[in-house]
């Protein structure tokens, strides 16, 4: 069965290792379904957010060949309920409709969405969460005319305790060519 | 005084830091082709020509298939060097080679100045981009400082866990920069983990399983030649009378008339390994990666068995098998711990299955294939000429086809290291520079590369390195006068229509003349003999052409997409 899973992929800061972790993905024709990358609590160690829908058995797969490249540190895939994460989305509507019924503006309050801009032409909005809660949003708004939208990749912070620190301590021995 | 501060402050140009890096890796020859933004470092190789041998071959792809066949004749790293753009992309064929063959390379290429990048340049190709699905790992390099840290990089990486082809591209302005030169080799890096720790707790499960077998069978392959491993393998097997048979990548790893090796895995393949991969109790997998020409249907391969897996690549364990118990971590060092916990056994048994059937295949195939005493010429009696002589000492590199089949199931050796052929790619062309390389990476040994007369043409002008270098290799042409393999296939699967694949070949003697080269062509049955002794005692490179059965067709083989227990004889 497909399921939802966030991969989350530690790796050294080097140019061209966006285009060595997506191959692996490209490769076996999984849609990655949004990715986020930035620097990690660990100066130099770079974090990938990706989240796919596949079945766990080639998630694994993907885990292991993840592994396999020289630069990538670790590469570890969560289920959705071990993690708590978020996507950020940004809307753009006409302001005028914000003035008119003011509908529009209890919409947005509704959803403890914020302005980030209101110009006399057109406003921004902002609004975190998940998917799904960013989505209904979208949906309220598009009747005032949504002007422009965009959804930023999720980013994601896990339950269980592993540091980063304390991996790369590990990685250290069992990095040893002997 | 003066002089020894000079010294210390004095810097070398980028180029003659990749020069001196090669050196302090031990590298004694390369093979490569120059052009514009590989002058430099040509221009240094110039001044290092006594330490440093430069093979120039005829063609990108034979330097990266000579730096392939020396790496798996000598063990060692193989290097190539080319220009930029159309330099680089040809070197693209042998890194995918050794990429899923695991061949250790380091490969160097020239690129357009660091300004230029992105500009579409002249001979500016994007070739870590191209190379990145099929290498290791990759890098360009923009500043001279970085030249001796990155090769180290490069060849820590191409050489240890499981080894690969490495490529490193050197922009012009690099190699023309200054760099006060220190070279440290490179044997670590935080984030790869070359040799996984083995799991003493999953050894000892392997060994309570292989204990308790009463079938057991061992499959394995490259992994073991370049663990080098041979001595600990024969242990293994010795010790709990395990029949081994082997993929085509793990060929001479262990000796051919030893009494338990049961022959070769796969599409063409022995009769009784196949059959019994799919009667065996316990499967015992050690360095080869299930590959589909050897596995025939997933669905239907050794279901009924336990899977042992003995691998250096954790990303190898489980991702076409499911393993009983995986062993991840250096076999050398696995194999080891293993046979120390293994029952003396001997399976007589069990193995009588193996006799019974090696006898079916003997009568149905081999027989007729390797003594035929009448009709066309056979590839396998060529093959049986050769061991003749040979006594499985020399190394044998084959192309792709039915003769690279032919030459593998029925040439024998008795040493490891001794078969070269592209095994994962299937690369025709690869053979005759491979077997140039073979022959720098083991002067000592006799090389024989055999090759079809299709595979022949793809890498033909190679004649020329051989000529210049006055290196000495024996090359079998088996002249079907057809792409033999895959007329096999349209003869079994598509009505005998022979779309594209008759050949109309030239003059294959008077060509090797052009190149100084001895040769002569055999067409009778009867004259056979004296002709491959003529050729392996010949003092000097030589070309001996077959003329075999035009329509022969290489059996066993197990049909795409079959069962390995429905191998057929005929
Ligand atoms: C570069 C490349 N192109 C095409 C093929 C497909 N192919 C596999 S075997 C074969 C025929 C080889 O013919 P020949 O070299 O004459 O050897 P034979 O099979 O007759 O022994 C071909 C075309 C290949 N393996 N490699």
């Amino acid at each position: 069965m497909k399921t939802q899973f966030t991969i989350s992929v530690l790796t050294e800061n080097h140019i061209g290792l966006l285009n060595r972790v997506s191959i692996i993905f490209t490769r076996r024709r999984i849609n990655i379904e949004s990715i986020a990358v930035s620097e990690s609590e660990v100066k130099g160690i770079h974090r990938y957010t990706i989240v796919i829908t596949e079945e766990e058995e080639l998630v694994k797969k993907v885990i292991k060949q993840l592994e396999k490249q020289i630069d990538v540190v670790g590469a570890f895939y969560y289920n959705n309920d071990e993690l708590v994460y978020q996507e950020i989305a940004l809307y753009k509507i006409p302001t005028n409709v914000l003035v008119a019924g003011g509908k529009a503006e209890q919409i947005v309050r509704h959803h403890n969405a914020r302005f980030l801009a209101v110009e006399p032409e057109f406003s921004i909005i902002e609004k975190t969460g998940h998917k799904e809660e960013t989505q209904v949003l979208f949906n309220e708004l598009e009747p005032y005319g949504i002007l422009e939208f965009v959804r930023s990749g999720r980013v994601a912070i896990t339950k269980p305790m592993k540091q980063l620190k304390e991996y790369l301590k590990e990685l250290e021995i069992t990095s040893l060519n002997n | 005084m003066e002089e020894l501060l000079l010294e210390k402050v004095s810097t070398i140009t980028g180029a003659e830091a990749v020069v001196k890096c090669l050196l302090a890796e031990n590298v004694e020859v390369m093979f490569g082709y120059p052009g514009g933004a590989i002058m430099p470092v040509y221009d240094a190789l110039y001044d290092y020509q006594e330490e440093l041998k430069h093979i120039l071959t005829r063609h990108e792809q034979g330097a990266i298939h000579a730096a392939q066949g020396y790496a798996r004749s000598s063990g060692r790293v193989g290097v190539c060097i080319a220009t930029s753009g159309p330099g680089a992309t040809n070197l693209i064929t042998g890194i995918a080679d050794a990429q899923i063959d695991s061949t250790p390379l380091v490969c160097i290429t020239g690129q357009v100045h660091a300004h230029l990048l992105g500009t579409d340049a002249f001979q500016e190709t994007d070739v870590v981009g191209i190379s990145m699905p099929v290498t290791k790992w990759n890098c360009q390099v923009t500043k001279a400082e970085d030249i001796p840290t990155v090769l180290a990089k490069a060849f820590y990486i191409a050489r240890s866990g499981r080894p690969g082809p490495v490529l490193v591209d050197i922009t012009k302005d690099a190699q023309f920069g200054h760099v006060e030169f220190e070279y440290e080799k490179c044997n670590q890096i935080r984030s790869y983990v070359p040799k996984p720790k083995v799991d003493y707790l999953c050894v000892k499960a392997a060994a309570e399983l292989i204990n308790e077998a009463k079938k057991p069978l061992v499959v394995f392959g490259q992994g073991v030649i370049l663990a080098e491993a041979e001595k600990e393998f024969k242990a293994f097997i010795e010790k709990a009378g395990l029949p081994a048979a082997w993929t085509i990548m793990g060929l001479s790893a262990l000796p051919s008339n030893h009494e338990l090796n049961v022959g070769m895995l796969g599409m063409h393949g022995n009769y009784a390994p196949n059959k019994l991969t799919n009667e065996c109790d316990v499967l015992i997998a050690v360095g080869m990666r299930f590959d589909d020409r050897v596995t025939g249907n997933l669905e239907q391969y050794a279901k009924q068995a336990k899977v042992i897996h003995l691998e250096i690549d954790p990303a190898e364990v489980d991702k076409n098998v499911k393993t009983t118990v995986a062993v991840v971590g250096d076999c050398k060092a696995s194999l080891k711990q293993l046979t120390a916990l293994l029952k003396d056994q001997k399976h007589t048994h069990w193995l009588t299955n193996f006799k019974e059937l090696k006898a079916i295949e003997n009568e149905k195939v081999i027989q007729n294939e390797t003594n035929p005493l009448v009709g066309d010429m056979t590839m396998g009696e060529v093959i049986a000429q050769i061991n003749k002589v040979t006594k499985g000492e020399a190394v044998v590199v084959t192309d792709v086809g039915q003769h690279q089949m032919v030459a593998c199931r029925y040439a024998e050796f008795n040493q490891t290291k001794s078969s070269i052929t592209s095994g994962g790619l299937g690369t025709m062309g690869f053979c005759l520079p491979a077997a140039i390389g073979a022959k720098f990476g083991a002067p000592q040994r006799q090389v024989i590369a055999v090759i079809g007369d299709g595979g022949f043409q793809m890498t033909i002008q190679e004649l020329g390195t051989i000529f210049q270098t006055q290196i000495e290799v024996k090359v079998l042409i088996l002249n079907n006068q057809f792409l033999g393999m895959v007329r096999q296939w349209q003869e079994l699967f598509f009505d005998k229509r022979y779309s594209s694949t008759e050949m109309v070949n030239p003059d294959f003697q008077m060509i090797a003349k052009g190149y100084g080269m001895a040769a002569n062509k055999v067409e009778k049955r009867s004259s056979l003999e004296a002709a491959v002794k003529e050729m392996l005692t010949y003092e000097g490179s030589y070309l001996l052409e077959v003329m075999v059965g035009k329509e022969n067709n290489v059996f066993p083989m197990i049909e795409t997409g079959a069962s390995v227990s429905d191998i057929r004889l005929e």
